[in-house]
């Protein structure tokens, strides 16, 4: 169950005795997830909670502890290299929760980790959590509900409050993904709605973009084209001011390009459910499931 | 960040760009001293961080340096795009015979930076790409090997049948990507770029957006940012480690989280208030970016009702209570406050808000329509 991670995810934190790698790596062993290892260099041989073997290198927690997957919490000027490393060791999946990784590293960074054959999900993403089976990155765990909705999106707390929202209205989800609000990213909305549409458990999906870019209309195109399953989408920013960037790096309307107008419309043309407001997702959902 | 085009000329010269020489000037007098050194016949440009400004009026020609100081007067003070102009640059009048278009942008689609030209220059790219697509050349640049020689080459022979200009132009394109790759750009632009009568190449425009986020690695680029030309709270709100963007609504927004902040937004609209700012304080909020934050939204003389909107993740809702507490015992409030307020540690930060007269909602709908209406 799930997509993109599940049972047999093996978790690398990148970062684990930072404050944030730290914390997070805890919530995530409480979740569920198996954390095998954590990386920080010049750790090396040192425990994180008693369970975790620490190691120098993500080749090491691949080749000691079988890591098959790594989350990344490392400050913003290391995350590029961070996620090199992680696609050297050979893991398949990089979650990179940083936030502010320049945009010229991420040029270099992505075609690195495609070729690889590794998935990079994020940077500046909260991650992605399965319901009842696992978690990687920082998405709240007790605001979930084992489900058959999948929810992708742009933002972090924004996803929470819908997930709460259908959580609320006793609609669980299938799994919940954060691909983050960079201009640069790895996983985008159609790679996300492709493994949903692949995914039998999941009924239906819950798209949430924002302003910026044109990644929301190339879905839409590839909803109408290539998915069986029901889509209801929201775009944040409607009321957003032209050329200002509004606290994610992507989040900019650029002449005239990456409006919420625009999306909406495509929303609509492609027939997606097109949500005013979070709270008309839960209803949308439920028409069309 | 945006930086100025007398800024921008600076980068491209340092690379070897063909930039004319060219003075900046804050006082008409700077203006024609300026314009005396250059010759007399100049160019004189508002600098401001906004487009259209020579529709604006803000760009003049001047034939001695008498009316420079006259135009520079005109020009200096003016207000484009609610942004007021405080300096001019001076640069020579060129003898131009045509004018062309190169720029690069990063293409978030493509993943790419992209090299645009086209012969159809000093005029906006934009405007050519919907009504001539085919008068623009686009080339994707591979970020492993860089801008190739001979690509460049293709774009010289692209924009000049002149093996002289396109030569020229070829290798400003190479100066043009190294200078961008280098200030840690999303955008450069050389428009015009201009071949003169007697068949030079030159940058007689400049335009860079940087990124913000490589700024950290660029100190000679964030000394660039030009404080007095932004809004006085968006920039304490910088300095809070805040991101604060200021509208013109009335009901002011705090939230956590720019998805959530932009949705909350909506939201007022959708309920029939507008938006006074877009605010966010982050996530993991200390009780001092709440305080910060507070401030700055109660002094918007526009804000009639202050909504808080705070998903507790990262962020926990009893250190937003304890700023929220803290932040109203220092302020004197003068208008109401809706908080709503869920997630991580919820029961004790609204426990904290009602212990200090607080109520907290829990529903993100009811607290929007209730600031609205108490903004009315």
């Amino acid at each position: 169950m799930g997509i993109f991670i599940g049972e047999n995810t093996k978790l690398v934190v990148q970062g684990i005795t930072g404050r944030d790698g730290s914390f997070h790596a805890q919530q995530m062993m409480d979740y569920g997830t198996q954390v095998v290892a954590g990386v920080t260099p010049g750790k090396g041989g040192q425990t994180f909670s008693d369970a975790v073997p620490i190691f120098n290198t993500v080749a090491d927690a691949v080749s000691e502890a079988g890591a098959n997957t790594s989350v990344i919490y490392v400050p913003a000027r290391f995350a590029a290299d961070a996620i090199f490393e992680a696609a050297d060791a050979g893991v398949s999946l990089i979650v990179c929760i940083t936030e502010g990784v320049p945009v010229g590293d991420m040029l270099r960074v992505l075609p690195y980790v495609r070729e690889k054959g590794a998935r990079l999900i994020g940077p500046n993403c909260p991650g992605l959590i399965v319901p009842g089976c696992c978690k990687v990155g920082i998405l709240p765990g007790q605001i979930v509900r084992e489900g058959s909705v999948g929810v992708v999106s742009r933002s972090g707390t924004l996803t929470y409050e819908v997930i709460f929202q259908l959580t609320r209205a006793g609609i669980g989800q299938s799994a919940c993904v954060g691909i983050g609000g960079d201009p640069l990213i790895g996983t985008n909305f159609v790679d996300c709605l492709a493994a949903f549409e692949e995914d039998p458990h999941t009924t239906a999906v819950a798209m949430l973009g924002e302003i910026g870019g044109t990644d929301e209309q190339t879905a839409a195109d590839y909803v109408a084209k290539h998915m069986s399953k029901p889509v209801v989408g929201f775009i944040a920013g409607q009321t957003a001011p032209p050329g200002r960037r509004m606290g994610h790096a992507g989040a900019i309307i650029s002449g005239s390009e990456g409006t919420a107008a625009e999306k909406m419309k495509a929303f609509e043309d492609h027939g997606i459910g097109v949500a005013k407001r979070p709270a008309d997702i839960v209803d949308l959902i439920l028409e069309r499931s | 960040m945006n930086i100025h085009e007398y800024q921008a000329r600076q980068i491209l010269s340092d690379h070897g760009v063909p930039v004319p020489a060219g003075e900046v000037a804050r006082t008409p007098d700077e203006a024609a001293a300026a314009a005396e050194r250059l010759g007399g016949s100049v160019v004189v440009k508002a600098q401001v961080h906004a487009g259209g400004r020579g529709k604006a009026g803000g760009v003049k020609l001047a034939k001695t340096s008498d009316e420079a100081r006259e135009k520079a007067g005109e020009i200096l003070g003016m207000d484009i795009k609610g942004i007021t102009v405080r300096a001019v640059l001076v640069a020579p009048t060129e003898d131009i015979a045509s004018e062309a278009y190169v720029g690069i942008v990063m293409d978030r689609a493509k993943q790419a930076d992209t090299i645009m030209v086209s012969a159809e220059g000093g005029v906006d790219i934009e405007e050519v790409a919907a009504t001539m697509p085919d008068a623009i050349r686009k080339l994707a640049v591979d970020p492993r090997y860089g801008l190739l020689n001979h690509q460049a080459a293709g774009l010289g022979h692209f924009l000049y049948d002149d093996p002289k200009a396109a030569r020229q132009v070829s290798s400003i394109i190479v100066k043009l990507y190294q200078a961008y790759r280098a200030s840690g750009a999303t955008l450069a632009e050389i428009n015009p770029m201009i071949v003169t009568s007697d068949g030079e190449v030159k940058a007689i425009d400049a335009k860079m957006n940087i990124d913000d986020n490589a700024l950290f690695r660029m100190p000679e680029i964030e000394a660039f940012r030009d404080v007095e030309s932004e809004n006085p709270a968006e920039v304490r709100a910088r300095e809070a480690e805040l991101t604060y963007i200021q509208l013109d609504g009335n009901v002011g927004c705090c939230v956590n989280g720019a998805g959530l902040a932009m949705a909350t937004m909506d939201l007022v609209k959708y309920y029939g208030g507008d938006p006074a700012n877009f605010l966010d304080i982050g996530g993991s909020s200390n009780p001092d970016k709440v305080v910060a934050a507070l401030q700055l939204i109660s002094e918007d003389p526009n804000v009639k009702s202050i909504l808080f909107n705070i998903f507790g993740g990262i962020t926990r809702c009893d250190d937003v209570a304890n700023g929220i507490v803290e932040a109203t015992s220092r302020i004197d409030l003068q208008v109401p406050i809706t908080i709503r307020l869920t997630g991580t540690n919820e029961e004790l930060g609204v426990k904290i808000l009602a212990d200090n007269g607080f109520e907290a909602m829990v529903d993100m709908d009811e607290a929007v329509k209730t600031a609205v209406e108490r903004g009315q």
